[in-house]
């Protein structure tokens, strides 16, 4: 995988397939990045497992946290990592332990480690890196827009009115791939600076 | 679902915009509201606290004006916009997120008058110093560069010359500096040329003028190029730093590459208040739709006006980049091989007189003070915008006693040519 600049197609694929999805580093502090996204992916349908070793015993939005992801006890299907670049090998090897691998690891908007990355698709796990879910789940549906975010997707169907907590089609038709091609050399120049 | 790449035109009807999923309106509704119902309290919590997408009032957002905001984002090529109420809106909302008070920016000396006057007077006040660059000399720039230094701020096609800018050098120097580049695009718009395919971090535009394109609605946007890194030495506080305002939320961190339109949103048009009319953004979607067909007739008019005005007697020059004698032809060639828009000058032998006898004489040209209109518009800014300066500053701003500045519409061409040959010629 080119992970300079994903076709819509993978992450669309990613987001409409996986069901469970375990956030390492979830944390219960409602201004962080993550809280932001555990909410909104709960919100549409993902069972979401927080974990994080400082909270077991408390819960987020009411999913019990777990200290690691040997603690799930049953398989899942995503990984969802909110760490920093330097600290993505060890949960990346962790995730490699586990007995069903899940299908996808995910790491958020700032952490990239293309070594750990090759690691896990050597063994056929799909691996993202960079990208926020939450973002890219709006962006596919198109509710992003709001924002005046650019969704780089069209679409002359009419779409069902979005309720809380309903799954939102993301099968528009994608315009150019990943980012727009201007912020995608920056996030290049910026990963070959650091 | 391939990743396939629609062209300009797709993209100037579509982006932004699918039916209303209540009713199933094909045109953008106007949501004439001021505000929003939540669910439920968390739901209304979620949204002030920006976890959720969706709307709350429309001094920070509105449906309507939305798809405005995607649709030129995506013309533009950028990650995100901000529609405001005007193109100097743009610019204040912009520079809020990156100036303190007692930092510098740099700007070209070439650049509207409005934002003369806003840069050298309003912003002042705000401690927001601005530096004067030449855009012909790029190593002023460079000069002019020091620690305080924020942002770079020019024009693509410069009002009222129709200049063209060197964007990609004049990047060059905002990256050295390590400073965004910020390309007002209202004279070009994203038909003629891309900024951020250039180097633009950030594109403002009026779209007052030719994007909207009717002489209707005023109307400004910001569009984030998603390409700055934000989070370098503190420098952008705005931005990279934990902001009381929303708890302590750092914008950069949680809105990746569209953060800096995020923070114009709910730093910028939130406190300041410059809201765009849901009405207004639906006039301005309309003119959008035929950018494309209308800017390329802009484009076409203004080059056989031009060409006509250089082989008329009474016409000293034309300063117009499309044609092949002019000192900006060749950035045109590079920079809007489609037309060099449709914004120029030109200087009467009959120098003060000559120009008020031609505004005075002209029956489908409009004397006004604007541009970007289906109609053609004719200005001597000598007698009107420019006429408390004296002889000496009028020339230096481009604006001499003999120059008269015209915005070509997309009449037939014959008619203008017809109109200027029975006021230049009596
Ligand atoms: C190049 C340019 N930028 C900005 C503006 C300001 O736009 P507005 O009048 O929409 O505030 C104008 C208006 O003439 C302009 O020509």
């Amino acid at each position: 995988m080119n992970h300079d600049a994903y076709p819509d197609n993978y992450i669309r694929g990613i987001l409409n397939s996986v069901k469970s999805i375990a956030m390492v580093g979830a944390s219960p502090v409602n201004v962080r990045p993550s809280y932001f996204a555990f909410k909104y992916l709960a919100q549409r349908g993902y069972d979401m497992i927080p974990v994080n070793p400082g909270h077991v015993g408390k819960d987020l939005l009411g999913k019990p946290f777990v200290a690691s992801l040997s603690d799930i006890g049953r398989p899942i299907d995503m990984v969802d990592i909110f760490r920093n670049s330097s600290h993505i090998l060890p949960v990346v090897e962790e995730v490699l332990t586990l007995d069903p691998l899940p299908k996808v690891i995910w790491m958020q908007l700032g952490a990239r480690d293309d070594a750990a990355a090759a690691k896990a698709e050597s063994v056929g796990i799909k691996v993202v890196m960079n990208r926020c879910p939450k973002i890219e789940y709006g962006r596919l549906s198109s509710e992003i827009s709001w924002m005046g975010v650019n969704s780089r997707t069209l679409s002359s169907k009419r779409a069902p009115a979005p309720t809380q907590g309903m799954r939102l089609s993301l099968n528009r038709m994608s315009v150019g791939g990943g980012d727009t091609a201007a912020s995608d050399r920056a996030a290049k120049n910026k990963s070959e600076q650091s | 679902m391939s990743d396939r790449l629609p062209g300009f035109s797709t993209l100037a009807v579509h982006a932004g915009a699918q039916p209303d999923p209540t009713t199933g309106a094909r045109a953008t509704p106007i949501y004439q509201t001021t505000s929003f119902v939540f669910n439920d309290a968390d739901h209304a919590a979620s949204l002030f606290g920006l976890q959720a997408f969706g709307n709350i009032y429309t001094r920070i957002g509105n449906p309507t004006n939305a798809v405005l905001e995607e649709r030129v984002a995506a013309l533009e090529g950028g990650t995100a916009a901000l529609a405001v109420a005007s193109g100097h809106a743009a610019q204040v909302v912009v520079l809020q997120q990156l100036l303190q008070p007692g930092d510098e920016f740099i700007a070209a000396r070439k650049l509207y008058g409005g934002s003369i006057n806003q840069f050298t007077h309003a912003f002042k006040s705000f401690g927001w110093n601005v530096v004067w660059a030449d855009p012909d000399d790029i190593a002023s720039f460079e000069r002019a560069v020091t620690p305080r230094t924020k942002a770079i701020f020019i024009e693509s096609i410069a009002n009222p010359a129709g200049s063209i800018t060197d964007i990609e050098a004049i990047s060059t120097v905002a990256r050295k500096a390590g400073v965004p580049l910020i390309v007002d695009n209202t004279l070009a718009s994203p038909y003629l040329i891309r900024p951020i395919d250039h180097g633009a971090d950030i594109v403002v535009h009026s779209l007052t003028k030719f994007l909207g394109g009717h002489g209707n609605s005023l109307g400004g946007i910001i569009v984030d190029a998603g390409t700055f890194d934000w989070s370098t030495g503190g420098k952008y506080p705005m931005l990279s730093e934990p902001r009381p305002e929303y708890h302590g939320i750092r914008l950069q961190e949680t809105f990746g590459n569209f953060a800096f339109a995020i923070a114009c949103r709910v730093l910028g048009l939130r406190d300041l208040g410059p809201a765009l009319s849901p009405f207004n953004a639906f006039m301005i979607l309309t003119g959008i739709e035929t950018l494309p067909l209308r800017m390329q007739k802009h484009c076409d008019n203004a080059k056989a006006v031009a060409e006509f005005l250089a082989g008329h007697p009474a016409v000293a020059s034309v300063n117009y980049a499309g044609l092949p004698s002019d000192k900006y032809h060749q950035l045109a060639r590079k920079y809007a091989p489609k037309g060099a828009g449709a914004v120029f000058t030109f200087s009467l032998k009959g120098g003060y007189d000559a120009g008020v006898n031609l505004v005075s004489k002209l029956q489908l040209f409009s004397h006004l003070a604007n541009v970007g209109d289906t109609r053609s518009l004719v200005i001597h800014p000598a007698s009107t915008t420019h006429s408390q300066l004296d002889d000496a500053a009028k020339i230096k701003s481009g604006a001499g006693p003999d120059v008269v500045r015209l915005s070509v519409g997309i009449e037939d061409k014959e008619d203008l040519i017809a109109d200027l040959e029975q006021a230049l010629g009596a």
